[in-house]
């Protein structure tokens, strides 16, 4: 495999974020009105599952990620979906789709009608498929394998010197997972700064906290010390999560731990298990919309 | 690759896994740019040196960690990489089981699992090490193709359509150093076909992996006891091979499969099924492990306690042959 620059250098890198004035103000306007418009598609599809329900607590908690992702840090060209110099998403917490599908919807990839149809018998959203052509780079669904995938991929990349780079959402309850941190050790390993593993960490898993299911603290010091770069971040914030993005170490890969809460933007989702995987009743979605819209939030 | 007598001879003392990754995957990347051969800190064992001395970028030492392994391969081989990914088979098949159903058999990623020291070639180190479920696991994942070479050669010729397929393929490796040689002299080795290897007219017998070169001695005790037997060798595990099958079902009254494996969800299942849709059909005796594992000791000395050894396979296919009404 191709050596690269083994140097601790934390790279100043000249985006966005780093510039002042309006241009920055109109970014971060932009990409927390792409928030709000993919948490209302998220209630439309948790509307639109009916009685089978959805994964709508862990949807709302990475909106603003996948947000600033979609709007901002990944490079694509929807036009030309196989490029291989593309950046690739590889979504571990497959789960998120009430999240990712909005986010696939403002990028191009897919009309807004469709969304609803994400469960629909048949359709070309249901069951955590693989779809290049419409933004689908991996079919996850099982828990802890995504990392590992996205290893391989940046491999090939820095093989072949394309500037791919590599962005896995995690959730923090798949950590319970061993073979992730198989997959942890390995990517410092290569010395992969290529790779960027974004913990959606909201403290909930199923069953609740995940400090008293098993916990995972402290996540930074456990990072630290299998040789990631650590960003930390609040996950809600849209120009804190940008400053996360821009950080890195080169050869070592990076990981932000993205403080968010489960069900976040309506109070009576916030910090509640059971919103995991729920139905939404018609009531609560309009509730949950007034919110939305309002911006009110715990 | 060149095949000679004296080829045959020399690969056979490395054994299936020596023959795979010492002679044939050097042979095979220096002919294939996008070839990775990922190993579970059995590169030594394996007899990597060669290939990773040639070709340090398409060598990739993943240490101790299976499952981890098949998702890196799973990555490699979405960017276009044909990918060999290899440990023993009992780690490879089993305790890697979901990352290959979803990476290989959902995904179709270009994956070659090999699976090594199959059966219970390990014989010594005891049931962890032992693979006698494996075809099973792998047999139950649609889209997957299954190998079981008999013997060094047939263990090269199989690396080498793995390559040269796109799509996910398991080649279970078995027998140990200085394996049995099965196939004298050159031949062409057609995925997916059985391979009659003697011929007799009373009872078909189908052997895999090791158990050719032993079927195919108890064939010629049978002989002198005037059992008439028919060998052959069902290199190919999935996709199983029909045609061959109705031929075999069609002319003997009897067929007996024998595996290094479990009886429960291996090639004499495999066959087993497919004559169950038979109108008319041979009486099957299937020996193998009868869904039990056995005591650690030599590999004989557990052929011996599950009835494997030649002798007592013929001994088995005599008494089930004389308990049958002959016209």
């Amino acid at each position: 495999m191709t050596k690269i620059n083994e140097d601790k250098v934390v790279a100043e890198n000249e985006t966005a974020t780093n510039r002042k004035g309006k241009e920055n103000e109109n970014q971060i306007e932009r990409l927390t009105e792409m928030a709000k418009r993919m948490r209302l598609a998220a209630l439309d599809m948790a509307l639109a599952s009916g009685q089978n329900g959805s994964h709508l607590g862990g949807s709302l908690s990475c909106i603003e990620i996948l947000a600033v992702l979609y709007g901002q840090i990944l490079r694509f060209d929807k036009e030309d979906p196989f490029n291989q110099n593309r950046d690739r998403f590889i979504p571990s917490k497959n789960h998120c789709v009430l999240a990712h599908f909005p986010a696939l919807a403002e990028a191009g990839f897919i009309e807004r009608e469709e969304l609803l149809e994400f469960q629909k018998d048949g359709g070309r959203l249901t069951g955590y498929p693989k779809r290049v052509e419409i933004g689908l780079e991996y079919s996850g669904g099982s828990l802890g394998m995504a990392v590992s995938v996205g290893i391989g991929i940046a491999l090939n990349a820095r093989e072949h010197s394309r500037p791919t780079h590599v962005y896995v959402l995690m959730g923090d309850g798949e950590l319970n997972e061993g073979s992730i941190w198989e997959a942890f050790m390995s990517a410092a390993q290569y010395k992969l700064d290529t790779v960027t593993a974004i913990i959606d960490r909201n403290h909930l898993s199923y069953d609740g906290d995940t400090e008293e299911v098993m916990g995972i603290d402290s996540l930074k010091d456990k990072m630290k010390s299998f040789n990631w770069f650590v960003s930390e971040c609040d996950g809600h914030d849209i120009q804190d999560l940008l400053r996360a993005f821009s950080e890195r170490e080169i050869g070592k890969p990076h990981v932000i731990i993205a403080d968010t809460v489960k069900g976040k933007g309506v109070s009576f989702m916030e910090n509640r298990p059971e919103w995991h995987h729920h139905r939404l009743s018609k009531e609560q979605y309009e509730a949950a919309r007034k919110e939305v819209l309002g911006g009110v939030s715990k | 690759m060149k095949v000679t007598p004296v080829n045959i001879r020399a690969w056979s003392k490395l054994g299936q896994r020596g023959a795979v990754f010492a002679i044939a995957m050097p042979e095979i990347a220096s002919g294939q740019e996008n070839i990775k051969l990922l190993t579970a800190d059995l590169a030594l064992l394996s007899g990597m040196d060669r290939f990773r001395n040639a070709y340090p970028e398409k060598f990739l030492n993943i240490g101790i960690a299976e499952q981890n392994m098949i998702g890196i391969a799973a990555g490699l081989a979405m960017e276009g990489d044909c990918v060999f990914a290899t440990t023993y088979a009992s780690f490879i098949a089993v305790r890697s089981l979901e990352h290959v159903r979803q990476h290989l058999s959902h995904l179709q990623c270009n994956i070659k699992l090999i699976g090594s020291s199959a059966g219970v070639v390990a014989a010594k180190s005891g049931v962890s090490h032992w693979a006698t479920e494996d075809m099973a696991f792998m047999r139950a994942l649609p889209n997957l193709t299954v190998l079981s070479p008999c013997d060094c050669l047939e263990a090269v010729k199989a690396a080498e359509y793995a390559a040269a397929v796109q799509g996910p393929v398991y080649i279970r490796l078995s027998g140990g150093l200085n394996c049995p040689v099965v196939y004298k002299e050159d031949y062409e080795f057609v995925m997916g076909r059985l391979v009659p290897l003697r011929e007799g007219r009373m009872v078909a017998v189908i052997a895999t992996g090791l158990m050719v070169s032993e079927a195919l001695k108890a064939a010629d005790l049978l002989e002198e006891e005037g059992i008439s037997v028919s060998v052959f060798n069902m290199h190919t595990i999935k996709p199983i091979d029909k045609e061959g099958l109705a031929e075999i079902f069609e002319n003997y009254s009897m067929v007996v499969t024998v595996e290094e494996h479990n009886v429960i969800g291996g090639m004499g299942s495999a066959v087993a099924e497919y004559k169950a849709g038979f109108e008319k059909s041979p009486k099957q005796v299937l020996i193998g492990f009868e869904d039990c594992f056995a005591k650690a000791g030599s590999q004989r000395y557990i052929w011996e306690q599950r009835g494997l050894t030649a002798g007592q396979i013929a001994g088995k296919i005599k008494e089930e042959w004389s308990m049958m009404k002959h016209d």
